[in-house]
């Protein structure tokens, strides 16, 4: 498949749910607007960065696009097929093909479940064969010793967890993978280890990413393009170089702004 | 640390080892009660009436526990008592457990119309006084041990179904259920392999706990007569009837409701016990 190959392509997206805090006694809850109007592609490849503060509607998208959510209105392709409203028995073939890593290890790990058999369920239930020979190579790619298998999650740090969460995300070599604030959780060193392993992942498997941050600072180590949300709109889209640059919105702007520097005179147009 | 973690789980052995030790050797009991019953528990003598245990003046060899009124030997019936009350206890309590259970998780799990229809009925159900309720039940479809497990288990599976159905909709909240869905996994499959697992524990500890209460409710209705027949010797119809005489035999009410305490004190340490034990989460 050729570079220029958009994995997804997301047009005209809208999301409103029922907002039950403001339902009156009868009749039915209002709709919140939650995703207006959002247009792009994802190509084979490229790691697109989705940032904007809380609230902003960048895991709802997330979420949509891998159809936790069906979307109100728009339509969404992947891999030139319409999945926008595709019931979930016929989405079904289709899953292994898009993974997502989740923000919480904890939550995302079932805590009964040893860590081999966390990693595995993916593969057995798309029917994948050599089982247990591609949960070891998921756990050496994400550099955990295999012995790790036998464990639960609860025996492990938050990054060893999170480390799990990634191979289970990409066990059955999928073509798109949504990497929901995945570091978030994480204390400054174990962030910084597990983005490093992401970033050779993506170098070494060719893996095509998805990933929501509100943290600018970890975009620019790891995505080609950006997508910078708010209030469910985008307000800016361009390659992460010139949005550090030169962004164009004041919210992008905002968002460079409060970027914590180690050196607060650095400006970041010089490199 | 290492040895902190030593003594707690110790400590937790003794009491997994004291009420199941409890309970293995009431099961013994009752499987082999015809045969180490000192004396036959339905045979009335009224010369050897309320004879006291075997520590005290008056005292006859051969009643360890003291008679009843009617002479009947108690340590013979509490024997013989462990049976009905094991069934009870077992039957009702999976019954119950079963039921529950399962009506719990389909309401937390698949919530929409489903919780909504169970979750009314559970409503419902609660707003009947239980004791009256099972009164009420065993009158209507009459004595017997089929009618008090019936009771127990119309009574009591709002419980479960209460407590499954909130641990139910906490677990399906967590990421692993969305997880499982982008891997694929089918709605009922993330039910039964994902959240059940997860639920066990408490059903586990709940379940030892439904024994034990279903223990009370037989001797609740064996107090108000509405149990097996009077012949048949029940701990809860050995209560009722040492109330009678509790002055003149406070052992024929005393004994019996030792034993029984005891029971269901074990079937919920028991329970508890499992839970910290084999739960991996915990350990």
């Amino acid at each position: 498949m050729s570079i220029d190959c958009p994995v997804y392509q997301v047009q005209n997206l809208h999301l409103s749910l029922a907002d039950m805090t403001q339902k009156s006694f009868f009749g039915s809850a209002p709709q919140i607007n939650i995703l207006k109007d959002i247009s792009f592609d994802i190509m084979k490849g490229e790691v697109l960065g989705i940032v904007g503060g809380s609230g902003s509607g960048k895991s709802t998208l997330g979420r949509t696009m891998i159809r936790l959510l069906e979307p109100s209105q728009g339509r969404i392709f992947f891999e030139g097929q319409d999945i926008t409203h595709l019931p979930e028995e016929n989405l079904r073939p289709l899953r292994h093909r898009f993974q997502m890593i989740f923000q919480d290890p904890m939550s995302s790990l079932n805590p009964r479940r040893k860590v081999g058999r966390i990693i595995e369920g993916p593969l057995k239930l798309h029917g994948f064969d050599r089982i247990s020979e591609r949960m070891a190579e998921a756990l050496d790619l994400v550099g955990l010793p295999r012995s790790f298998q036998g464990r639960y999650p609860h025996e492990l740090s938050g990054g060893q967890r999170q480390r799990v969460g990634i191979a289970r995300a990409i066990a059955t070599r999928p073509d798109f993978i949504l990497a929901d604030e995945i570091v978030s959780g994480l204390d400054v060193s174990s962030q910084a280890q597990v983005l490093n392993l992401l970033a050779d992942l993506v170098r070494e498997l060719g893996l095509t990413l998805a990933f929501i941050s509100h943290d600018l600072a970890v975009i620019r180590r790891l995505c080609s393009r950006v997508l910078v949300l708010k209030h469910g709109q985008i307000v800016e889209l361009s390659t992460t170089e010139r949005l550090f640059e030169a962004p164009s919105s004041d919210y992008t702007r905002e968002l460079l702004n409060a970027i914590p520097l180690p050196d607060p005179d650095q400006i970041w147009a010089t490199n | 640390m290492r040895e902190h973690r030593k003594k707690t789980k110790q400590r937790l052995g003794i009491r997994l080892w004291l009420s199941g030790g409890w309970l293995l050797v009431l099961i013994a009991i009752a499987l082999l009660a015809p045969w180490i019953s000192p004396k036959n528990p339905l045979e009335q003598d009224l010369f050897a009436a309320r004879l006291p245990p075997f520590w005290m003046a008056g005292a006859e060899p051969g009643f360890w526990l003291g008679t009843d009124s009617l002479g009947r030997d108690v340590l013979s019936r509490i024997l013989e008592g462990s049976r009905i009350a094991l069934l009870v206890a077992f039957i009702a309590g999976t019954a119950t457990c079963l039921i529950g259970a399962t009506l719990g998780m389909i309401a937390g799990f698949y919530r929409g119309w489903a919780d909504r229809i169970i979750s009314r009925f559970v409503d419902i159900w609660m707003a009947f006084p239980p004791v009256l309720f099972a009164i009420l039940l065993v009158a209507v479809i009459g004595t017997g041990l089929t009618s008090i497990i019936i009771a127990i288990v119309v009574i009591d599976w709002t419980r479960f179904c209460r407590v499954v159905r909130a641990e139910a909709m906490t677990q399906g909240q967590m990421d692993y259920v969305a997880s499982a869905q982008v891997a694929g996994q089918k709605r009922f499959g993330i039910m039964i392999a994902e959240i059940l697992p997860n639920v066990i524990p408490t059903i586990v500890a709940l379940l030892t706990l439904e024994m034990g209460i279903a223990i009370i409710v037989e001797t609740i209705l064996s107090f108000v007569n509405l149990s097996i027949s009077s012949d048949a010797p029940t701990w809860g119809g050995m209560i009722a009837e040492g109330r009678t005489s509790i002055y003149q035999a406070w052992w024929v009410l005393i004994f019996p409701l030792i034993v029984l305490f005891l029971t269901v004190l074990s079937f919920s340490q028991f329970g508890e016990g499992l839970k910290d034990r084999y739960d991996p989460v915990l350990r």
